[in-house]
């Protein structure tokens, strides 16, 4: 307050000091919208927090998704807000669409499991873009409470719950002096195919540490081309559950528009063999 | 004794000259005296030949920082901070500092600084981390339309990174 009088008094005109400042975040620093919501790659999940807010305002972002893979199209829409830079609440949908496969699996033409994903995110401690003189990284931690829609088809293929939270703790940093973005997660998490495929299973019912990897290099202030990994647990004793991977490039229009495609190696789903294909993923914030 | 009593009466005069008044250059407006030291840059020098001919030597890194003085004083988001800057001396300092960062001391072929240091050059400008952010961003063009490729700018803005700690007052 005193620093705010000081300017006052010195004329140089900060006379909105008292009010919340919208925007103001360096470009892509807010990371793109993970699958399951809230700031991350594409099916990783950063310590960044999203929306394009400082330490001084209030963010947000929604997204729409679209992987299409062989057997299976996956849609996801959420939104995002940052507080302050510090916390970050999000909400995603996912549909996960079986189409000519759902016949196949007993389903029914054109089945769709639903998924709510609710996320919180708080970041602890760090700036990945501003700490350049320390190893130090960004770290935050959150949950996500997920809700599947079809309770009795999860059951019916072994899982144990339609529903599910997921705790991880996130640590992401950014390598200005080598143009690099690295960031890793720890997931605790029963989840089966993120939740579609509902909670816990008839091989395994525990919580498991899984792990999530990004690394990424800034082409330019608006590119960054990278690589995710995703381990995932293998609770189903019907269908071997993968981990997932992608090759990614993230492009900001601007501050208030940004687009990630990638080529997504979902591995095996439900019985259905290498998942592969193109993920699109638009998002639009202030 | 006397050997003692001379180098204090030394490390007096050294002291004396560097408290006093400097020599007001050209265009400038006299300011209080403050010690000057290079410590003052708030980064250590990067001493990488490949980054400084990136920016072009001394004479790219004077256009860049004076470049980037007028987009900022010209910027509608942040011209308020610098309403009452000395802009001749500013362009100057920064310039020193840059090219001290990237070059080292004069002594090794760069430039000294003789600049305050970041806390205190910036106390009372009230900057926010939004501000901040907008002078990164000016900045960066100041190194576009030099033609600083992506990847050595970002080597600078690494040193300029952490300075945020002293530069940004309202968090």
């Amino acid at each position: 307050m005193a620093a705010v009088a000081a300017t006052l008094a010195f004329g140089s005109g900060a006379v909105q000091a008292a009010e919340a400042e919208p925007g103001g975040k360096l470009l892509l620093t807010g990371g793109v919208s993970a699958l399951e919501g809230g700031g991350g790659g594409g099916v990783a999940t950063w310590a960044l927090i999203g929306g394009n807010e400082t330490s001084r305002g209030v963010g947000g972002s929604v997204h729409a998704t679209y992987v299409n893979v062989p057997d299976y199209e996956l849609r996801s829409a959420g939104v995002t807000l940052g507080l302050f830079d510090r916390v970050e609440l999000s909400l995603a949908r996912q549909d996960f669409d079986t189409g000519a496969t759902g016949a196949k699996l007993g389903l029914g033409q054109g089945f769709t499991f639903k998924q709510t994903v609710a996320g919180v995110k708080v970041r602890l401690i760090g700036d990945a873009v501003y700490d350049q003189d320390t190893w130090l990284p960004q770290v935050a931690v959150g949950a996500q409470f997920k809700q599947n829609d079809q309770p009795a088809i999860v059951r019916a293929v072994g899982a144990q719950d339609d529903t599910g939270i997921d705790y991880y703790a996130a640590a992401t940093k950014v390598l200005l002096d080598r143009s690099l973005v690295v960031s890793g997660a720890v997931r605790l998490t029963k989840a089966n195919q993120t939740g579609l495929l509902g909670f816990g299973g008839d091989k395994h019912d525990r919580y498991g540490a899984q792990f999530e990897g990004s690394a990424g290099w800034l082409v330019s202030k608006r590119l960054l081309v990278g690589a995710e990994y995703r381990t995932k647990p293998d609770n189903l004793g019907f269908a071997k559950e993968d981990d997932w991977a992608d090759v990614f490039v993230a492009y900001a229009f601007s501050k208030t528009l940004s687009v990630t495609a990638a080529y997504a190696d979902l591995g095996d789903i439900a019985t259905f063999r290498n998942q592969r294909g193109l993920y699109v993923s638009l998002q639009a914030g202030f | 004794m006397r050997l003692i009593l001379a180098a204090t009466a030394l490390s007096l005069t050294f002291a004396g000259v560097a408290f006093a008044q400097q020599p007001v250059p050209p265009g400038e407006q006299p300011v209080e005296p403050y010690v000057q030291s290079n410590a003052n840059a708030g980064a250590t020098p990067m001493r990488d030949k490949a980054v400084l001919e990136a920016f072009h030597g001394k004479e790219g890194i004077a256009r860049i920082t004076s470049d980037l003085v007028d987009r900022n004083i010209a910027d509608p988001r942040i011209k308020d901070i610098f309403a009452t800057a000395d802009v001749v001396r500013l362009k100057r300092t920064l310039s020193e500092q840059f090219c001290y960062i990237l070059a080292g001391p004069a002594s090794d072929g760069g430039c000294d600084y003789t600049g305050k240091d970041m806390s205190a050059t910036h106390q009372y400008q009230g900057i926010t981390p939004r501000d901040f952010n907008i002078l990164v961003e000016n900045l960066q063009k100041a190194m576009d339309k030099e033609g600083v490729p992506f990847a050595a700018q970002n080597k600078l803005l690494a040193k300029l990174a952490p300075m945020s700690r002293q530069v940004i007052e309202r968090r």
